[in-house]
């Protein structure tokens, strides 16, 4: 090089600064010992890694909930008015014009545990299929777990189901609803079905939904199936009226059960005598559902995972 | 010389499909005039190459000769389809210039997402971020969202994020194809103060001037091949073995650019 510069060689501290013109030769640098073994860089637990980085998993989090209505007027009050439209309209069709709410006490409430609840899963299931598209920037350039992406788009799910369990909680309240050990177990169980199976659908559809767009307007499809698929906005003697024993089928849908353990938790305590209303509407053996519930949604996690990890090589080359 | 392997790429290929068709009509004329529906590419052919702890190499090559997969391999976004690369620490750098930025979010929510994407805790981001936003020089422009960042400054952001991150490997991909001339200026500077430091350093550029200046060792790639591997000179001389009239001048207005830093 025949550079010319003005900078001194030396510096006062007598250590020489690192410099663009002048290279230290690689011996004379300093051994930075690195105290890790020789892996993978783009190896990973899959899940587990995703927990480990609980950091990172809030920042997308939070970084979701604030970009999701970004730029429009209403912003959060969003996540409201779509499920209270809903609410409205089921009211007034299935209620009013049908007539389904005859003989179902509080059917109003009945219905707005179910919409709650179904729009938690399909919100998990469809935006968690979108995630890894709708992050394409990170994807492509940034190593990390990308199952975050759909956990992430649970937890942001999870986030808008916290105002509607504060509605429900005031009304049922107001109705003379008080938490019992059984609700709550109820609620939890509930919930636990829906992210893990949601989560677990997420991570099944969203490589595919990289390949093709096309997997996305599916998902849509299912989930409108699962609106009218589970006890909502008709009681779930209903159900057990038309079909006899066939209505054990049903409730091997894990968010049928769900729904009803939702119904359980909030409904039930709002009528005159919860017990009967318990015995009358649901269904004798719903914990015996509820494990099959929740073993059903493992192993669609477990799938989920297994053909993440099998197919998450192609994604960045795909985006 | 006995430094400890920092990475290890061994015979590692990565395949790319051509995509031809993609929607269901197109394919179906495809099939019925049979034409091919899709075709595979080697972007990295069986490329092997050890780079030891403290090590500087240049990685060059023509425009898709592989070196930004080859990054992408290293950096874990990729996996080899066969063969395998291993590396040792943590790594930090920008691949193909612009990081992994969310554009409707502000610079400053921008450098605390990114820097927990390279690994960085809170408490570490906090302490490093004033030197961050310093070096970025992005002003008053730290709150407004990134998506309206002119291209230089998104760039200043990415670079000034991943050099603060207390990384063991280093890669830097065109690092300087953006950005004016004082912030080339200050990445060169940043860039040397890393190499002497002891960590690796992997610096994908075209201009010969810069690679002369940071690298120890060249490595050329050509169609996802390693063409050439080992000392400086003669791997810039390898690359430019074709070079005609234009380039050559070309090259020399890179070098003087580079001269001047």
């Amino acid at each position: 090089m025949t550079d010319v510069t003005e900078r001194p060689a030396e510096r006062p501290q007598g250590r020489r600064r690192p410099s663009v013109d002048v290279k230290t030769p690689l011996e004379e640098r300093p051994i930075r010992t690195v105290d890790a073994p020789m892996t993978s860089p783009s190896s990973t637990t899959g899940l587990l890694e995703v927990f480990r980085r609980r950091y990172l998993l809030r920042l997308l989090v939070s970084r979701e909930i604030s970009a999701r209505y970004q730029g429009s007027f209403l912003g959060l009050l969003w996540s409201y008015i779509n499920p209270l439209s809903q609410f409205v309209i089921y009211y007034f069709v299935m209620g009013v014009i049908f007539g389904l709410h005859k003989g179902v006490e509080n059917f109003a409430i009945h219905m707005f545990c179910g919409i709650v609840i179904v729009h938690f899963f399909n919100e998990t299931f469809n935006a968690g299929t979108r995630s890894i598209v709708r992050n394409k920037s990170l994807v492509q350039k940034m190593a990390m777990p990308r199952e975050m992406f759909p956990v992430a788009s649970m937890l942001v799910s999870a986030y808008h189901l916290i105002p509607e369990l504060i509605i429900l909680v005031v009304v049922g309240a107001l109705l003379g609803w008080t938490p019992t050990m059984a609700g709550i177990a109820a609620l939890v169980a509930s919930l636990a079905i829906c992210m893990v199976l949601g989560t677990g659908l997420a991570l099944m559809f969203a490589t595919a939904n990289v390949f093709f767009r096309d997997v996305g307007n599916f998902v849509s499809i299912i989930t409108n199936f699962v609106r009218f698929g589970v006890p909502m906005m008709y009681p779930y003697t209903m159900v057990q009226d038309r079909f006899g024993e066939f209505a054990e089928f049903y409730l091997w849908n894990p968010i049928s059960v769900a729904c009803l353990l939702f119904q359980q938790a909030f409904w039930v305590g709002t009528t005159k005598d919860p017990e009967a209303t318990a015995a009358a509407h649901l269904p004798a053996d719903l914990w015996a559902y509820t494990a099959i519930g929740i073993v059903v949604s493992l192993i669609v996690l477990g799938i989920g995972q297994l053909i993440f990890s099998r197919t998450e090589n192609r994604i960045p080359e795909r985006l | 010389m006995d430094r400890p392997a920092s990475i290890v790429v061994d015979h590692a290929t990565k395949n790319f499909t051509l995509r031809y068709h993609r929607t269901f009509k197109t394919m179906a004329m495809a099939a019925i005039k049979r034409q091919d529906i899709s075709d595979e590419f080697k972007a990295v052919d069986d490329v092997s190459f050890t780079i030891q702890q403290g090590e500087s190499v240049g990685l060059m090559g023509l425009n898709g000769s592989g070196k930004s997969t080859l990054l992408k391999l290293i950096n874990g976004i990729m996996k080899p389809e066969s063969g395998s690369v291993h590396t040792r620490g943590r790594i930090a750098g920008l691949i193909a210039t612009g990081a992994g930025f969310h554009q409707q979010l502000t610079g400053r929510e921008n450098i605390y997402l990114n820097a927990a994407v390279l690994g960085m805790t809170e408490a570490e981001t906090r302490r490093k971020f004033d030197d961050i936003v310093e070096f970025a020089d992005v002003g008053r422009h730290l709150d407004s969202p990134v998506g309206h960042y002119s291209s230089g400054m998104f760039s200043r952001l990415g670079f000034a994020v991943a050099i603060h991150v207390d990384s063991d490997i280093f890669l830097a991909d065109e690092v300087l194809a953006v950005g004016d001339k004082p912030f080339k200026q200050k990445c060169m500077q940043k860039m040397a103060e890393i190499r002497d430091g002891g960590r690796t350093l992997v610096y994908v550029s075209h201009a010969a001037a810069s690679v002369r200046k940071m690298c120890d060792r060249v490595i050329v790639l050509e169609s996802g091949k390693v063409g050439f591997d080992g000392d400086v000179d003669e791997g810039i001389r390898y690359v430019k073995y074709e070079a005609d009239e234009d380039q050559e001048e070309l090259e020399n207005e890179d070098e003087e650019l580079g001269a001047d830093i």
